[in-house]
């Protein structure tokens, strides 16, 4: 090189000096668990399908949710989202209304039509299902994906279980509970209503079937001993709603009296105020005590629901009960005090729970059945082998969600029970809790309520109360997840990094560090807000 | 704040990127094709708050000119780290001549290039001169006053680490009182620098009624890099200074480094603002106020202030230079407040 004056060597870049050599930590990335998806009792992505609803793409949003729970239309109206309970955002301002974008995304597949993926490859298999509820169809939805056959027996009329037959109207629209029923039914499976299943291993062997998934839920109302009067009006809660869905509706009159404290009562009670009558839920202990949750009290009594708390029924004659005042031990049970009262009645509605209708398994060898429900093993496999149960009717919450996620990991392990294998889940990664964030980052961004039905149309009609987001507000709120855990490219990292040492692959692709380079300063791990760069200790 | 901050998308602009943001209006530094001014390899400590004030800096600097852009370079940390001879960390036009004279090597650059477009050069070719604080407060301050008293065609930045970190960290007028420095050792009556003396580089460039003038942190990048785009738009002497942490010289931990740049805008400690002609045109509000021992707990630099019995008294006084600063630079958002 013809050098100018005073210059001796060539310029050089300083990329022949690697100083990376300086590094005692490296920075890696990772991938956390967000609290939400742990908390999700059907095993939802959501941190996942948030991240498309973040972009607008909805579509791919509810494709991604249906992996794994395939009606987001009705758990975004009846799940009990304790998602939301466990979300991180909650320790900023408020929780992610992941519950409210799940139904927007389930309404917006509805109106526009989506479908569910249907499978590539058909394995011969032949799979049982009994019970068409939440549990049993998602099973049958799983199941489909694997490319199994799937028949399922349903003791009803019409599909949904309790969804259809216990929750009301004004929290399930039915045309949403049908919708999304459909959908799997349009997969290829096949639903015979009206057929009840008497006896399990019989029905196997005359269909010819290579495994069973049985949901039968619980149907059978718990009774109470009240002496009571020839003509006085006892009834039970399922009853009663069960009856809601046909021609003939209850004839409770106008003083409805429910007893019971749980999700059940508040929905008698509230379906009797709709019908016209003026019900009073008669429960033993607190209110804080009470099983049902507290927003569905909320709701009772701003509709006019009226709450007798610390009481229990005595006695119920033609016209009127008698009722005797409770109050709470040191331990916080009820005794009663000999102070009693009567209240005007027409009717009393006991909802005190139900129990589970086991007559199917008599004589089946290997089970083991315990306080009322089925015993299955941590593969949803009950004691006889290719038998698999799930939802109300086996030892767990009750709930629509739990049932979801129960027929998804049933399915999961009958398929790999059909192929002689065990399913084995993928393990799991460390939850991201709030300490791993970096909140600076986040906007502040309160959430969004969703609308309420008037009280008076709350008080006479079977009309929705809780309405939906809309495109805006739900894309808002969907941009409210803090993404616990994953990269989300915000560009912190690559944009941080005082070396360079962080490679940007491009958008979806995520980013790789050049070791090469990278010291070690721990800034692009401190600077992510989501937790999703780890420090290791280098071997040195 | 000075440009139009994005509210809700998640991040908003808060975040260096934001896939959810048009390409447009997404900052330099997420930009996959962004020039690394200032490459890898370079022999900064872990953690330097200057090597990555530099390149936010240059970086927006090189897209602001279409890369045209040559740039004078005082000594100090940011040449030596950058470019030990032969070898460079640059990947733009890059000149480095003494410790005291960056801007008057700037406004011959600047000259040269006028005298080039007058005989014919079509090319606009923009020119900035970086140094640090020592560089620019001290010993640069002279041949600095000269350029903005001419008006030089000139974008100075100047990296404020508040000492003589090349050499060792020494004080210099940018040292804030009450810090250790190797030349104000916490001992005696007065422990650390002394409180009433110093120079505060931005006040005085305003009051040559320059063009620009702002203040930065490596803790807001879609400001600094707004602030570098609209120095460009001005013709003259522009002055931005960029508040830069040294982990090495404050004693700070490598990775706290963009934390402590953030602390010092929302404790007062360091005002973040624009001027035009002289005039306070712009303040960066601050986002959630907090008392200044947030700024001065992690640096160990002013660890004397919180021994066995901390130093209550000293402490008071440097609460009241951030209210002084809060004040005099309107850092808080009277409507939101
Ligand atoms: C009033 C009420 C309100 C509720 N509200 C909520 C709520 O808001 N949110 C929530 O998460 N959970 C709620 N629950 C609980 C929830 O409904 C149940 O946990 C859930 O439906 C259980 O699902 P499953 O599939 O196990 O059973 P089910 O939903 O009970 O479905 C079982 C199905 O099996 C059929 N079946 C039974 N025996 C046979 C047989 N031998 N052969 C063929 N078919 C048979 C039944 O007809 C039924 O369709 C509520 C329950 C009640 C009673
Ligand atoms: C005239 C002269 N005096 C002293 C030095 C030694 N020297 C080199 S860099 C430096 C300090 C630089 O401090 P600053 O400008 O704040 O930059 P920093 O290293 O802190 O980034 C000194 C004193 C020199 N190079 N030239
Ligand atoms: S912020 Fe998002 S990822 Fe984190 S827990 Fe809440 S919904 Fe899940
Ligand atoms: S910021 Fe850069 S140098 Fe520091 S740990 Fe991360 S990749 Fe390495
Ligand atoms: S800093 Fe941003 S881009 Fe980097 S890993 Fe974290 S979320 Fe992803
Ligand atoms: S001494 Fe300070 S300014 Fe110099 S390279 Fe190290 S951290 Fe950067
Ligand atoms: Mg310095």
């Amino acid at each position: 090189m013809n050098k100018p004056f005073a210059i001796t060597l060539n310029p050089g870049s300083s990329l022949a000096n690697h100083t990376g050599s300086w590094r005692t930590e490296r920075p890696v990335y990772v991938d956390r668990l967000p609290p939400c998806n742990s908390q999700c009792p059907a095993g939802e992505d959501i941190q996942g399908w948030l991240f498309h609803a973040e972009s607008g793409n909805y579509e791919k949003a509810w494709q991604h949710l249906t992996k794994d729970n395939p009606f987001p239309a009705i758990m975004g109206r009846v799940c009990y989202h304790s998602c939301e309970g466990a979300c991180n955002r909650g320790n900023l301002d408020a929780p992610v209304g992941i519950n409210s974008v799940e139904r927007f995304l389930g309404d917006e597949a509805i109106k526009r039509g989506w479908k569910l993926v249907e499978p590539a490859t058909e394995s011969g298999k032949h799979v049982l299902i009994v019970g068409a509820g939440p549990s049993g169809m998602s099973a049958a939805y799983h199941l489909r994906r694997f490319g199994h056959r799937v028949t399922v027996y349903e003791a009803g009329p019409m599909l949904g279980g309790m969804m259809r037959f216990g929750i009301p109207k004004y929290r399930l629209p039915r045309d949403v509970l049908d919708a999304e029923m459909q959908r799997v039914v349009e997969m290829g499976v096949n639903v015979v209503v009206n057929t009840k299943v008497d006896n399990i291993l019989e029905t196997m062997a005359a269909g010819g079937f290579d495994a069973a998934f049985l949901a039968v839920g619980a149907h059978i109302a718990k009774r109470a001993y009240i002496p009571s009067g020839e003509v006085s009006k006892i009834v039970d809660a399922v009853s009663v709603l069960r009856s809601m869905e046909g021609e003939d509706k209850p004839m409770l009159g106008r003083r409805v009296i429910v007893y019971g404290g749980g999700n059940t009562a508040i929905d008698v009670a509230r379906t009797a105020k709709r019908m016209g009558a003026e019900p009073i839920i008669v429960y033993r202990r607190t209110r804080d005590k009470m099983p049902a949750h507290d927003f569905e009290i909320e709701e009772a009594m701003q509709e006019g629901v009226m709450i007798r708390w610390l009481s229990t029924i005595k006695k119920a004659g033609d016209t009127e009960i008698t009722i005797e005042k409770m109050e709470l031990d040191a331990s916080g049970f009820p005794q009663p005090t000999g102070e009693f009262e009567t209240l005007e009645a027409d009717s009393v509605v006991l909802a005190l729970g139900q129990d589970v209708d086991l007559s199917l398994l008599e004589g089946v060898p290997g089970l083991e059945l315990s306080d009322g429900v089925v015993q299955v093993d941590a593969n949803m496999m009950t004691g006889r082998a290719g038998v698999f149960a799930g939802g109300d009717m086996v030892p767990a919450d009750r709930n629509i969600t739990i049932a979801v996620g129960h027929g998804k990991k049933a399915a999961r392990n009958i398929d790999a029970w059909l192929r002689g294998t065990t399913y084995v889940a993928p393990p799991k990664h460390q939850v991201a809790t709030f300490d791993k964030l970096n909140t600076w980052y986040y906007a502040d961004a309160p959430k969004t309520v969703r609308p309420m039905l008037d009280i008076i149309r709350r008080q006479s009609t079977f009309d929705e109360v809780q309405g939906g987001l809309d495109e805006s507000t739900a894309l808002f709120e969907a941009r409210r997840c803090l993404s616990c855990g994953n990269c989300f490219e915000c560009d912190n990292c690559y944009g941080v990094c005082p070396d360079n040492a962080v490679i940007k692959l491009g958008p979806g692709k995520r980013f790789e560090f050049n070791y090469d380079y990278c010291k070690g300063c721990g800034m692009c791990v401190a600077e992510c807000p989501c937790g999703a760069i780890n420090m290791v200790p280098e071997d040195i | 704040m000075s440009f139009q901050p994005v509210k809700f998308y998640q991040t908003g602009t808060f975040t260096v990127g934001n896939r959810l943001l048009v390409p447009e209006e997404r900052s330099v530094q997420a930009n996959m094709e962004r020039t690394n001014s200032l490459n890898s390899g370079h022999r900064a400590c872990q953690g330097c708050g200057e090597a990555l004030g530099a390149r936010y800096a240059i970086d927006a600097a090189m897209h602001a000119t279409n890369n045209q852009l040559i740039a004078a370079n005082a000594t100090g940390c940011l040449e030596v780290f950058s470019t030990p001879y032969p070898e460079t960390s640059w990947q733009i036009p890059w000149m480095h001549s003494l410790f005291g004279n960056a801007p008057a090597v700037a406004t011959g650059i600047a000259a040269a290039i006028k005298v080039k477009r007058q005989k014919g050069m079509k090319d606009d070719v923009r020119v900035v001169a970086q140094g640090g604080d020592g560089g620019t407060t001290d010993i640069g301050f002279g041949c600095l006053s000269g350029m903005f008293e001419r008006n030089d065609d000139v974008l100075y930045i100047c990296y404020d680490n508040g000492g003589y970190m090349n050499t060792g960290v020494q004080r210099s007028s940018a040292t804030p009182p009450a810090a250790r420095t190797a030349t104000t050792m916490p001992v005696g009556q007065q422990p650390g620098n002394v409180f009433g003396q110093g120079k505060f580089m931005p006040a005085i460039a305003m009051a040559h009624e320059i063009p620009y003038v702002a203040t930065a942190t490596v803790a807001d990048l879609r400001d600094l890099e707004h602030k570098v785009r609209k120095a460009m738009t001005f013709r003259g002497a522009r002055y931005i200074h960029i508040l830069v942490p040294c982990p090495l010289g404050w004693g700070s931990a490598s990775q706290d480094t963009i934390k402590l740049s953030r602390l010092a805008k929302e404790t007062g400690m360091f005002p973040v603002f624009e001027a035009e002609y002289g005039e306070l045109t712009n303040s960066s509000k601050i986002r959630r106020l907090l008392p200044v021992e947030e700024y001065l707990k992690p640096q160990k630099r002013f660890a004397h202030l919180f021994g066995k019995s901390p130093a209550v008294g000293t402490i008071v006084r440097l609460q009241a230079l951030a209210d002084k600063n809060i004040r005099r630079y309107q850092m808080l958002d009277k409507e939101a407040n």
